[in-house]
C-alpha cells in the first residue's frame, strides 16, 4: 500500500476545509435571506390578517380617518389592472410573435428585443411621470385611464419577453409542417404556431397581470387615488397600492390596520397569480419536450 | 391541357392582404417599444428643459434643493441613489449568490424546486409591502438596537469617529442606511433567483469534469461555473442594481426624504425616485419644481438605461444561442 | 446496356432485397431540373442538377449526409425560401411552369406539393383538425358533409382510418410514431398533391411501422408522383422505380432502381452501393 505523504494530505485537508467553510458560508446565507423573507411574510399576514372583515369589501374609504373599507379601491384596482392588461397584453403579443417569428435576428429584432428588456426592468416611477406628461397633464387632470395606460406599458414588454420565450419552445415541425401544406405566414402563426403556445401565453399574461397589480409608483403620477367610490375613468380613480400608501404614513392607527389588510390582500392575490402561472407553465413545459 | 390547369393553380406572387396587415401590424408593434422608450428619454429631457436651462449643467452638480427659494440641484438625490444603491447590491449580491450556489449545488435534491420557486415567488411581491416592513419593523428596531449599538462599536475609532461611513450620528432609524438594507431585501430574491438560472445554464458535462477529477464543489464552482458564465453573473449583478437604482416604494417609507446631502449613513436623506414621487403632489403644471422632477427622471432614466444596458449585454450571450 | 454487376460486388445483404424487374418507366416526365444550383450562404449545396422525375413512380434520393439530397427535395416545394442566406438557382419545369420562377408564388408551388417530413410531427390538434388543415387553409370543401368525406377519403388512402375513425377528436399527438406519420401522410393527400416529397419518413420509425409506410407509397405511387430522400439503400431499392445518387452535392447517377443498384454506371456509385463509402 502507497501511503500519502503529509504534503498531500495538508493540501487535501486544506481543500476539504476551504470547502466546507464556504458551502458553510453559503448555506448560512440561505437561511439568513430565507428567514428574513420569511419573517416579512409572517408580520404580512399577522398584521393583515387582523384586519380583515367584510367591511374591508364592502365599504370604500374613510375620509375621516377611522373605520371604512377599501371596496372603492379593489375595485378601481380590478378596473385599472384590468383594462391595462387588456392594452398591453394583445401589444405584448404582438411584439413577441415579430420577434420570435418575423423578425428573428434582423437588426430591428435586435433593436426591439434590447429595448424591450430595458423596459422590463425601466424603474415604473419613470413610466408614470412619462404618462402624466403626456395622457395627465395635457388633458387636464388625473385619471383612471391614464392609470391604465402607465399599466399597459408596464405589462406590454413582460408579455412580450415571455411570448418570445413561449414560441420559441414550439417546435420547428410545426412551423415547416404548415408551410408545407401552403399556409401563408399569417395562417402558420394564427393556426398553428399561437394555438400551440397558448397555455404558455396565458401563463406570461397571468405573470404581467401579477407585475402590475402591485405597482404603486406609475399611478401616484396617473390615477392619483381618490377616497370616494368611483368607477368614471375620466376622473382620479382609487387603486389597492396607492390606498396602501396614503394609510401607511398616516397617524391613524385604523387607517394603519387597513394599509395592512390592504397589502395583504394584493400580496395574496399576487402571489396566487404566480403559483397558477408558474404551475401551468410548468404543465406546458412537459408537455412540448 | 394538365399544363393550363397547373399554370392557374401555381401562381404568380401578389400581394397579399392576410400576409400584408399580419407583417405591417406586427412591424408597427415592434416600433411602439422602440418608440415608447424613445420618447419617455424625449419627454422628459422636454420636461425638465427648464430645469436645465434655469441652473445650467450645475443643475446636476448643485447641492441645495429648495422648495421656497426654488432653487434645485440634483445632486442630494443622485447621491442618494447611488449610496443606497449601491450599499443594497453589496448586501445582497453575496448573500443572493450564497442562495445560488445553495440551491445549485448544496441543497438535497428534493428541497432544490420548491425553495427556488418560493425564492421566485418572494420576488414578485409588490416593493410596497418590503417598504412597510422598512418602515414598521426595521426602522424602529435600527433606531433602538442595531445603531446605537454600532455607534458603541465603532465609536472609539479616533479618527474615523465623525466621517462619513462609521456611526455616530444620532440614531434615527429612518435614512440612507435603513433604506439600502430594505432595498438589499427586496433585491435579494430577485439576485438569488437570476444567480441561480446563471449557475444553472452552465453544461452539466462541465461540472462532471471537474468533479470527476476529484474538485470539491466549492473549486468546480471557482474553477469551472464561475469561469464559464462570468458575464452573465455579472449581467445578473446589473440588472438587482438597475432595480435597486430605480425602486421607490421600498425607499420613500425609509430613507426620511430629507433633500440635502448626507453627512453620515445614519442621515436622513432622498433617491431620486424618492424625491419625484414625494414632491410630485406639490409641483404645479408648468413650475420649475416640476421641471426639475423631471431634469431628475431624465437622469435616473440615463442612469438607468446605462445599468439596464448593460445588464442585457453581459446576459445576451445566453439569449440569443 | 446494362452489363450486370460482378456477384462479388454486391452487398449480401442487398441481395436479400434483390430489386423487382420493372426497369421500363413508361410513365411521362412530372418533374424536370435544369441547371439546379443550391446556396446556404456562401456554401453551395447543389451544383448543376439536371433530372426528370417521372408521374406515377417514386423517385428515390439516395447518398451520404450532406451530400444535397435533402437540399435538393427542399427545392421542389420551395421550403428553402423559409431559410434565411438560402438561394436556389435554375429551372424546376412541372407542368411547363418554373416552379423556381421568382414570380413565382411558393405558397401556390407547396399547396400543389406535399411534404412528409423525417420525424413525424402532426400539429397539436384532433387528428381530424390534422387533416382538415390544408382544405380549411385552401378552403377546398363547401360544407361540413364535404370536409368530412375529405377527410376520411385521406385518412383511407394513408391506411388510418380503421385506427382513427373512433378517435378523430382525440389529439393527434395520442398516436404512435407510425400512425402519427401515416396521420402527416394523410395530412398531405388532403390537398389532393400531384406530388408528395417525403424527407427520410421512416427513419424515426421502427421496423414493422416502416413496413406499413413502404406499402402505402407502393399504393399512393399509382395516383401521385412521389419522390423520398432515404439514406437506407435497401429502402430504395425496395420502394422505387427510379434512384438518383448524389455525393458531395453533384447528382452522379440517375438510372431506374433495378438498373443502378445491379449495374451503375459510375465507379462512385458502385463504390457507395457496395459499401466502400459512406
Amino acid at each position: 500500500m502507497r501511503t500519502l505523504s503529509p504534503a498531500v494530505k495538508a493540501r487535501y485537508f486544506r481543500r476539504q476545509a476551504a470547502d466546507l467553510i464556504m458551502s458553510g458560508l453559503c448555506i448560512v446565507a440561505a437561511i439568513i435571506g430565507i428567514i428574513m423573507l420569511a419573517l416579512i411574510l409572517w408580520m404580512l399576514f399577522s398584521k393583515g390578517l387582523t384586519g380583515l372583515s367584510l367591511d374591508v369589501f364592502t365599504k370604500s374609504m374613510s375620509s375621516t380617518g377611522t373605520g371604512g373599507g377599501l371596496a372603492n379601491a379593489i375595485v378601481g384596482s380590478l378596473i385599472q389592472v384590468g383594462i391595462g392588461s387588456m392594452i398591453g397584453a394583445p401589444l405584448g403579443m404582438m411584439v413577441g410573435v415579430y420577434l420570435s417569428e418575423v423578425g428573428k435576428t434582423s437588426p430591428f429584432a435586435s433593436v426591439v428585443r434590447f429595448v424591450n428588456d430595458i423596459l422590463l426592468s425601466a424603474p415604473s416611477v419613470l413610466i408614470g411621470l412619462f404618462v402624466y406628461q403626456i395622457a395627465v397633464s395635457p388633458f387636464g387632470g388625473f385619471s383612471g385611464i391614464a392609470g391604465a395606460l402607465a399599466l399597459a406599458l408596464l405589462a406590454m414588454p413582460v408579455v412580450a419577453r415571455t411570448t418570445e420565450d413561449i414560441l420559441r419552445l414550439v417546435p420547428q415541425a410545426y412551423r415547416d409542417g404548415a408551410i408545407a401544406l401552403g399556409s401563408r405566414e399569417n395562417e402558420v402563426v394564427r393556426k398553428v404556431i399561437l394555438p400551440a403556445a397558448f397555455g404558455g401565453i396565458l401563463t406570461g399574461i397571468l405573470l404581467a397581470v401579477a407585475r402590475i397589480a402591485g405597482e404603486t409608483a406609475p399611478l401616484i403620477f396617473t390615477s392619483l387615488g381618490n377616497s370616494n367610490w368611483s368607477t368614471d375613468l375620466t376622473k382620479p380613480m382609487a387603486s389597492l397600492p396607492i390606498a396602501i400608501y396614503r394609510y401607511a404614513g398616516s397617524p391613524s392607527a385604523d387607517l394603519v390596520q387597513l394599509a395592512w389588510t390592504g397589502a395583504l390582500l394584493i400580496t395574496v392575490g399576487v402571489l396566487l397569480l404566480n403559483v397558477v402561472s408558474r404551475v401551468s407553465l410548468a404543465a406546458v413545459k412537459r408537455g412540448q419536450s | 391541357m394538365e399544363t393550363t390547369a397547373a399554370k392557374s393553380l401555381i401562381g404568380t406572387r401578389k400581394p397579399h392582404l392576410g400576409d400584408t396587415t399580419f407583417h405591417i401590424s406586427l412591424y408597427v408593434a415592434g416600433a411602439i417599444v422602440v418608440v415608447v422608450l424613445a420618447s419617455i428619454l424625449l419627454i422628459m429631457f422636454l420636461g425638465g428643459r427648464q430645469a436645465f436651462e434655469t441652473f445650467g449643467v450645475g443643475f446636476i452638480w448643485s447641492t441645495e434643493w429648495n422648495a421656497v427659494t426654488s432653487i434645485y440641484g440634483a445632486l442630494p438625490a443622485i447621491t442618494g441613489t447611488l449610496i443606497t444603491a449601491l450599499l443594497a447590491i453589496c448586501i445582497a449580491w453575496p448573500i443572493g449568490f450564497g442562495i445560488a450556489f445553495f440551491l445549485t449545488e448544496i441543497c438535497p435534491r428534493a428541497l432544490r424546486a420548491p425553495l427556488g420557486i418560493a425564492i421566485e415567488l418572494l420576488a414578485a411581491i409588490p416593493s410596497i409591502v418590503y417598504g412597510m416592513w422598512g418602515f414598521f419593523v426595521l426602522a424602529p428596531f435600527m433606531a433602538e438596537t442595531v445603531q446605537p449599538w454600532l455607534t458603541e462599536v465603532f465609536a472609539w475609532i479616533p479618527p474615523l469617529g465623525d466621517s462619513f461611513f462609521w456611526f455616530s450620528a444620532p440614531p434615527l432609524g429612518v435614512g440612507l442606511m435603513t433604506a439600502s438594507l430594505v432595498l438589499a431585501v427586496m433585491i435579494l430574491p430577485f439576485i438569488a433567483a437570476t444567480t441561480r438560472d446563471v449557475m444553472l445554464s452552465t453544461p452539466q458535462l462541465l461540472k462532471d469534469g471537474a468533479y470527476a477529477m476529484g474538485a470539491t464543489r466549492w473549486e468546480t464552482l471557482t474553477g469551472v461555473v464561475i469561469p464559464a458564465v462570468r458575464g452573465s453573473l455579472f449581467g445578473a449583478v446589473f440588472l438587482g442594481l438597475g432595480r435597486a437604482l430605480g425602486e421607490t416604494m421600498a425607499v420613500v417609507f425609509v430613507i426620511g426624504n430629507a433633500t440635502r446631502m448626507p453627512d453620515s449613513l445614519y442621515a436622513p436623506s432622498a433617491s431620486i425616485a424618492s424625491v419625484v414621487a414625494n414632491n410630485f403632489p406639490e409641483a404645479e403644471t408648468g413650475s420649475i419644481q416640476l421641471a426639475a422632477l423631471l431634469g431628475l427622471g431624465f437622469i435616473l432614466f440615463v442612469v438607468s438605461f446605462g445599468v439596464l444596458a448593460l445588464a442585457r449585454l453581459l446576459l445576451r450571450q445566453e439569449r440569443m444561442a | 446496356m446494362s452489363e450486370p454487376a460482378p456477384q462479388s460486388a454486391r452487398r449480401p445483404g442487398l441481395a436479400l432485397q434483390a430489386p423487382r424487374t420493372q426497369s421500363a418507366i413508361t410513365s411521362p416526365t412530372r418533374i424536370s431540373l435544369r441547371q439546379i444550383n443550391a446556396f446556404y450562404g456562401p456554401k453551395q449545396a447543389l451544383f448543376d442538377v439536371n433530372l426528370e422525375i417521372p408521374d406515377n413512380a417514386v423517385t428515390a434520393f439516395i447518398g451520404a449526409s450532406g451530400c444535397g439530397k435533402s437540399t435538393l427535395l427542399r427545392c421542389l416545394n420551395r421550403m428553402n425560401d423559409t431559410i434565411p442566406g438560402a438561394r436556389v438557382e435554375g429551372q424546376i419545369l412541372m407542368d411547363g411552369v418554373d416552379v423556381n420562377g421568382a414570380e413565382i408564388d411558393p405558397v401556390s408551388v407547396r399547396s400543389r406539393i406535399g411534404m412528409v417530413f423525417q420525424k413525424p410531427s402532426p400539429f397539436p390538434m384532433s387528428i381530424y383538425d390534422n387533416v382538415a388543415y390544408g382544405p380549411r387553409t385552401h378552403k377546398l370543401t363547401k360544407s361540413k358533409a364535404d370536409l368530412d368525406e375529405l377527410v376520411e377519403r385521406s385518412l383511407r388512402r394513408a391506411a388510418l382510418w380503421e385506427e382513427a375513425k373512433d378517435r378523430l377528436d382525440k389529439s393527434g399527438l395520442g398516436l404512435s410514431g407510425g400512425q402519427q406519420q401515416r396521420l402527416c401522410i394523410a395530412r398531405a393527400l388532403a390537398v389532393s398533391p400531384a406530388v408528395i416529397l417525403m424527407d427520410e419518413p421512416c427513419s424515426a420509425l421502427d421496423p414493422v411501422a416502416t413496413a406499413h409506410i413502404e406499402q402505402l407509397i407502393e399504393d399512393l405511387r399509382k395516383h401521385t408522383c412521389i419522390v423520398i430522400v432515404t439514406h437506407s439503400m435497401a429502402q430504395a431499392a425496395r420502394i422505387s422505380q427510379i434512384t438518383a445518387f448524389f455525393n458531395m452535392g453533384q447528382l452522379i447517377e440517375t438510372a431506374p432502381t433495378d438498373q443502378l443498384f445491379t449495374a451503375p454506371k459510375v465507379e462512385q456509385t458502385q463504390d457507395y452501393i457496395t459499401g466502400r463509402f459512406g
